[in-house]
């Protein structure tokens, strides 16, 4: 066993959103506070972004930049907004992992072709999420370091989720389609189109002399080698592609990496090998088809996502979800955590070179949870458990004395048998400690969240720092651990999921009777008009869901703050300096899944 | 100690081993839960929770035991008591349907008016995401979710889109595979039924009542027999298919 002992902290106190938001209208007096729905924000001119952003950092206490996205009000149908605004409006999201609370909200509106200026000064984080908003709606970030498409092709034509650009096999602007049900006129796009073409490329694109606009170099760091001394003995740097198929990178994801020797010298994450625009779908769909999409992000936990989705339009609607459903979302949230760094540990494991042993005694484990999850939801994996306002059904006989048995006997046992085997191995405790280390400071300013910020002695954790549902009913700790290496990383997902343990055993014990779904149902939902982010503490970190109703049965924006995709920030600054086959580690360690990533 | 965590490890990894090996052994008579659903013949294990070793499943000859509530793909319910299919074509499942897999096409009567029944009833198995939507908003169980995951084919069409004969099953299979909320929906349509008789009768009393007291039919009367003969009519449609058929 570790000799760790993991101290538990608390945070300060909710932070005084109304406040800080007054700090920013003090300091820039052209700043608009605005109220839609549930959500209270200012409107700040691109301008003065940068000094709107300061001033939250440096006197409001807003550390961490959590999300970072954009919405086009240009078909936008409800009443609440003028028509002749500005076309677009960026939408930032900040919170303190000081004091916890609620997020501040910023909007910064800007017409098409406008540019505004890049967050990454102040908020090294806004790397990825501004190269996204970049990709998908094609505003200019002045001054990014390296503003480039991140999830589509560089070759790609257009920004898709501008509301004006259509798809191939375009039908309708929004489910359900017409056709299938009552004009029954429906013909397969495949049909139509026999060679099955499904995608379209610029006018002037010819496939046998387009090169690809970037080099392999990473840009994000300073290619250029040398080898400090100056003396005659010099050696190559080479880059070497890991991935995009290759079993360490955890699904499609490639790293580019320029190494000299076997030290990285240069790292640039490349991904969107699984992208399928899942907002551009989300927007189509209405708000309840959205459920089983939000299955598909983070696969391994799709209990979590579904309550982020749920908790973000419960809040729009302002629903009351019954206790007993509130009872049995934590019980399925917590035993899908566990789930995840069970699969987490094991994988890490197998990075580091214990190939397949560890990670199938953790797989073993997992069974059991995934059939519980199977006997009440009907799936192992893509569960669409949970539904506003409640859960789809309650529990089958004998499901509670099952997951007794699983969370008292069973979970303790195999999670001691870990501990046992591995915290304490030579191997583990030598490729571990030390490796991937990024301060606390560090890892906040890239907007890192979960796990890897807890591994880093930061007790944050929004199930107590803004808790949701009844968490602030069951006795648990928030483990932390101080050293912020590949070994903390791996411990503090075990210590996190004997905390886990120990909230399924309390919430099984205070199962109370009662309904399990608010309202009366039903599959046609219209939440008044508003925003509204809801966020949850997955087991990869902050998952949260970013809302714009315009009273219509469709969602008007479905933005995902995608956890593993933007820890991943933090992949080339942790990874530089050490070995390729750390590398290998450290990706393992921040616990990716790909289906969220490239969403 | 230098190779202590190496002989842990061989301990660990020694210890699993011979639990499963020994309840592998030790239940092998006696693990089969019975023959598959769908009488195959197939033998099923279920892995009990409180074993420690994880018993190995020789698929495809022995099969898990599915909890009854797997889903897969939709299948619909020929209710073999009225002997007609329970789906009336309004479309419920294809609005609600988050990929837009089904599409429905509905059945016309000798004058071309449209009637309450499906013509045609496809689900595109490929694209379907098996989120239960369909079955969780049908208002007339109609259709349910079915247990067969083995669908593979050579050819994704015709194959793998499911026209309405594929997809029809007798209410006894239905039965089989979801016993327990077989059981919960016969008790509420028996209820739902006897509430709609009640309904009936009463209605039918006050139209009695008000024949006696007035000469002249009542609006309420006049439609009801509207309704009668729009039914007879469909009754005899169904009857000239059947005949045809």
């Amino acid at each position: 066993m570790s000799d760790i002992v993991a101290p538990t902290a608390t945070v300060a106190g909710p932070l005084d959103v109304a406040g800080t938001l007054a700090l920013v209208q003090e300091a820039l007096p052209d700043a608009k506070p605005v109220s839609a729905g549930p959500t209270d924000y200012l409107e700040v001119a691109p301008d003065q972004l940068l000094e709107a952003l300061r001033v939250l950092r440096d006197q409001g206490g807003c550390d961490l930049l959590s999300s970072i996205t954009c919405t086009d009000y240009l078909s936008y149908q409800g009443r609440a907004r003028a028509k002749d605004g500005p076309r677009f409006e960026v939408v930032y999201h900040l919170y303190s992992t000081a004091q916890g609370g609620d997020c501040v909200v910023l909007h910064v509106p800007v017409d098409d072709g406008e540019p505004l200026p890049t967050a990454t000064p102040v908020y090294p984080g806004a790397n990825l999420q501004e190269r996204e908003v970049w990709d998908l709606y094609g505003l200019v970030f002045e001054g990014h370091p390296n503003l480039r498409r991140i999830l589509l092709w560089e070759g790609f034509e257009g920004h898709p989720m501008r509301k004006d650009w259509h798809e191939a096999y375009y039908e309708e602007d929004q489910k359900p389609f017409r056709s299938r049900h009552p004009r029954a006129d429906f013909a397969r796009s495949e049909d139509k189109v026999p060679w099955g073409k499904n995608t379209r490329y610029p006018a002037d694109w010819d496939p046998d002399d387009w090169q690809e606009p970037v080099t392999y170099v990473p840009v994000s760091q300073d290619p250029r080698h040398s080898n400090g001394t100056g003396d005659r003995l010099s050696t190559e740097s080479v880059v070497v592609n890991l991935g995009p198929h290759h079993p360490s990178t955890h699904g499609v994801f490639r790293m580019v990496v320029r190494i000299e020797g076997e030290t990285v010298t240069a790292l640039e994450p490349d991904m969107g090998y699984l992208h399928r625009n899942h907002e551009k779908i989300g927007e189509r769909n209405t708000w309840l088809m959205n459920m089983p999409f939000t299955d598909r992000l983070d696969y391994i936990n799709s209990m979590s996502n579904n309550w982020g989705y749920a908790l973000a339009v419960e809040k729009l609607m302002g629903l009351e979800v019954p206790e007993r459903a509130e009872y049995l979302r934590v019980i399925m949230a917590e035993l899908s955590r566990i789930v995840n760094h069970l699969w987490s540990i094991g994988f890490i494991l197998n990075d580091l070179g214990a190939l397949q042993t560890p990670a199938l005694y953790a797989i073993e484990e997992r069974e059991m949870i995934l059939d519980l999850f199977e006997s009440v939801s009907g799936a192992r994996m893509m569960c669409n458990y949970l539904r506003f306002g409640g859960v789809h059904r309650d529990l089958p006989a004998g499901w509670a004395e099952r997951a007794r048995y699983v969370v008292h006997e069973r979970l303790p046992r195999a999670l001691d048998q870990l501990d046992d085997l591995l915290s304490g191995n030579e191997i583990v405790n030598t490729r571990g400690r030390g490796v991937g280390y990024l301060s606390a400071e560090q890892l906040i300013s890239l907007s890192v969240t979960g796990p890897m910020i807890r591994a880093a002695g930061v007790p944050y954790d929004i199930r107590r720092c803004e808790p949701y549902g009844v968490y602030d009913r069951f006795d648990f700790d928030i483990p932390t651990l101080p050293h912020s290496d590949v070994y903390d990383r791996y411990y503090i997902r075990l210590l996190e999921a004997r905390e886990s343990v120990r909230i399924v055993q309390q919430a099984l014990a205070g199962l109370p009777e009662g309904d399990i779904l608010a309202g009366k149902g039903g599959y046609v939902f219209r939440p008044p008009e508003g925003e509204a982010y809801g966020r949850v503490e997955g087991p990869k970190g902050e998952l949260g869901f970013y809302l714009v109703s315009d009273g219509k049965p469709n969602p008007y924006r479905y933005h995902i703050r995608a956890p593993s995709y933007i820890n991943l920030n933090a992949l080339a600054p942790m990874t530089v300096g050490y070995k390729v086959a750390d590398a290998i580690v450290i990706l393992g360690a921040i616990d990716i899944v790909l289906g969220e990533v490239d969403r | 100690m230098f190779g202590t965590g190496l002989l842990k490890g061989l301990g660990v990894t020694f210890k699993h081993l011979v639990d499963t090996y020994k309840d592998d052994m030790q239940s092998t008579p006696a693990r089969y839960q019975g023959s598959d659903d769908r009488g195959k013949g197939l033998k099923v294990i279920d892995q009990p929770v409180d074993q420690e070793g994880l018993l190995t499943i020789q698929y495809p000859e022995e099969r898990r035991l599915l909890p009854e509530r797997f889903r897969y793909i939709p299948m619909l319910i020929w209710d073999t008591e009225t002997d007609e299919e329970r789906c009336t074509a309004c479309g419920i499942c294809a609005k609600v349907c988050p990929p837009q897999c089904i599409w429905i096409t509905r059945a016309t009567d000798e004058a071309g008016k449209p009637v309450t029944r499906p013509q045609d009833f496809f689900i595109d198995a490929t694209i379907c995401m098996s989120c239960n939507y369909c079955v969780e908003f049908c208002p007339f169980d109609a259709i349910k979710m079915d247990h067969d995951a083995e669908l593979a084919s050579f050819e994704r069409f015709p194959h793998l889109v499911y026209d309405k004969g594929e997809l029809t099953v007798p209410l006894d299979y239905y039965a089989a595979l979801w016993p327990v909320q077989y059981a919960e929906e016969q008790e509420r349509r028996a209820q739902e039924a006897a509430e709609a008789r009640a309904k009936e009768e009463a209605k039918a009393a006050r139209a009695a009542a008000k024949e006696v007291k007035e000469e002249t039919p009542a609006p309420e009367a006049k439609l009801s027999r509207a309704e009668e003969l729009k039914q007879k009519a469909m009754e005899r449609a169904r009857q000239r298919r059947e005949a045809q058929s």
